[in-house]
């Protein structure tokens, strides 16, 4: 149900004042609603979930865990590397907003 | 497909498995909170090439399992009225109500629609000025967005014949019900990737700290749920307790504020009751009194149907992660997804679903596959981008 799918941004266009664009699925090709990722530009990535686009994909964080395994080979796989390898990504101990 | 296919690649899932069977020293239950992963873990037999010291549990996360009978005996109640359009996702239509499910009223004249998305039921609204168009509105945080841009958008069109039946579900409640439960077994969390690529990460922490257990939020590829798998491995050999990202490439650590703002704009928090489980406080979204002329539930005065569930089906107990589907002995007999008796057999999401559909109700527990065997079939498959 909250099936996201990665889809490459051909076109823009507003309609009814709304940002919405051609987003191609491997060849599949959807309307999709943009509003919420005004920032994207054509031959971006967004994750979109029933025609309507999340989030941008992030070119550089979409490599975190094969850099991860490149390091790992690395170390000859003698042994697993630190936790400190990938704790970049620890979100930091606060509460949620009020 | 960019993107996916790297995140199903063969090696790569090895050599992350590897790296957990390096790390495990005991047994620990890690729960994935998504029906999506749980759906990723059957189809790729991801469960199956863990050391057995790690067990997973499925979680709550199918919004289509835990949308209460209630909610879709009124769906029934709203569609069955003459001059209404009633829209939803293909899955919803199908589960079965009280008295039948949804595409069945559509054979005998009701007009029930498929849409892809909420916007196409606006679009619906605007093209058939003298029908009512309903759309249910179901979902996690994560289907909120859309949701929320469809009533914001016929409002602003001025579509007063669209309106939508909420049953929002919120995932943080949730676990923390399950946390709370007695004979909790869960002692990590693979969080909910998509949920927070809208909520972002904030709401974690607290749950981290409040019941010392490990939460990364985990994507949904094999690759993914195997990386989120180390890394909570790690934090519980470590005895560390904190929030982390796994899936980064999506997930921004305050996730899409414009989309939250609409949520806050459209929603708000309210007590909702889970099938199978009950009523969980503050656990899902309500429209706001501004947008009551969009409120289906108050246009067709459905508010006072209310429904027993089956006492026969153990689905609250496999959603809290307490049973498994092989614990119940309608599994696969008298509750198949033809003719289910639950929640977590009424989508394919569904834990009891997902298993039914991989062929685990034809195998007894006692013959469990070899993993090692187990392992190379499936990291085929997984390299064949399945």
């Amino acid at each position: 149900m909250c099936l996201g799918i990665p889809g490459k941004v051909v076109k823009t266009f507003r309609e009814h004042d709304v940002l919405m664009g051609k987003v191609d699925f491997s060849g599949v090709s959807k309307s999709v609603c943009l509003e919420h990722v005004p920032q994207v530009q054509i031959g971006q990535y967004v994750l979109v979930h029933v025609g309507f686009a999340l989030s941008m994909i992030d070119e550089a964080e979409a490599q975190h865990v094969f850099d991860f395994l490149k390091s790992m080979d690395q170390l000859d796989e003698l042994e697993v590397p630190s936790p400190e390898v990938v704790s970049s990504r620890v979100i930091s101990s606060r509460d949620a907003p009020a | 497909m960019k993107f996916l296919d790297e995140y199903r690649d063969s090696e790569a899932a090895k050599q992350l498995a590897d790296a957990i069977a390096r790390t495990v020293t005991r047994p620990w239950v890690i729960m994935e909170v998504c029906g999506g992963q749980t759906h990723t873990i059957v189809k790729y037999g991801i469960d199956e090439i863990l050391p057995k010291d790690i067990e997973l549990v499925h979680g709550p996360g199918c919004p289509v399992c835990v949308t209460a009978l209630e909610m879709i005996d009124r769906a029934h109640a709203i569609a069955s009225r003459p001059g209404v359009i009633f829209c939803s996702f293909g899955d919803m239509l199908r589960v079965p109500g009280s008295r039948g499910d949804l595409l069945q009223l559509k054979s005998q004249g009701s007009d029930v629609r498929i849409v892809y998305s909420p916007l196409d039921a606006v679009n619906l609204a605007a093209a058939n000025p003298e029908k009512k168009v309903v759309f249910f509105a179901i979902g996690f945080e994560t289907t909120a967005p859309p949701n929320a841009m469809a009533v914001w958008l016929a409002k602003r069109r001025g579509l007063k014949n669209f309106s939508v039946l909420v049953s929002h579900v919120l995932v943080p409640p949730s676990m923390t019900a399950i946390l709370q439960a007695p004979g909790n077994r869960v002692q990590g969390f693979l969080g909910p990737g998509h949920v927070c690529t809208v909520m972002g990460c904030g709401e974690y922490p607290s749950i981290a700290r409040r019941y010392h257990v490990p939460i990364v939020i985990t994507g949904f590829e094999p690759v993914d749920m195997l990386e989120g798998v180390l890394w909570t491995v790690r934090q519980l050999e470590a005895g560390q307790a904190i929030v982390e990202n796994q899936y980064s490439r999506a997930v921004r650590p305050d996730g899409n504020l414009q989309s939250r703002q609409l949520i806050e704009e459209i929603f708000e928090i309210c007590d909702r009751k889970w099938r199978g489980v009950g009523i969980i406080p503050k656990s899902g979204y309500k429209l706001r009194y501004e947008y009551r002329d969009h409120d289906a539930e108050r246009l067709f005065e459905v508010a006072d149907i209310e429904t027993q569930e089956s006492t026969e089906c153990i689905s609250g107990q496999i959603l809290k992660g307490l049973k498994k589907p092989h614990d119940c002995p309608a599994f696969g007999k008298t509750c198949t997804p033809q003719s289910p008796l639950g929640a977590t057999m009424v989508s394919s999401e569904g834990a009891c679903a997902a298993y039914f559909a991989y062929g685990r109700h034809l195998a007894s527990k006692a013959a469990k596959p070899n993993p090692i065997a187990r392992e190379s079939q499936q990291l085929v498959q997984i390299g064949g981008g399945k």
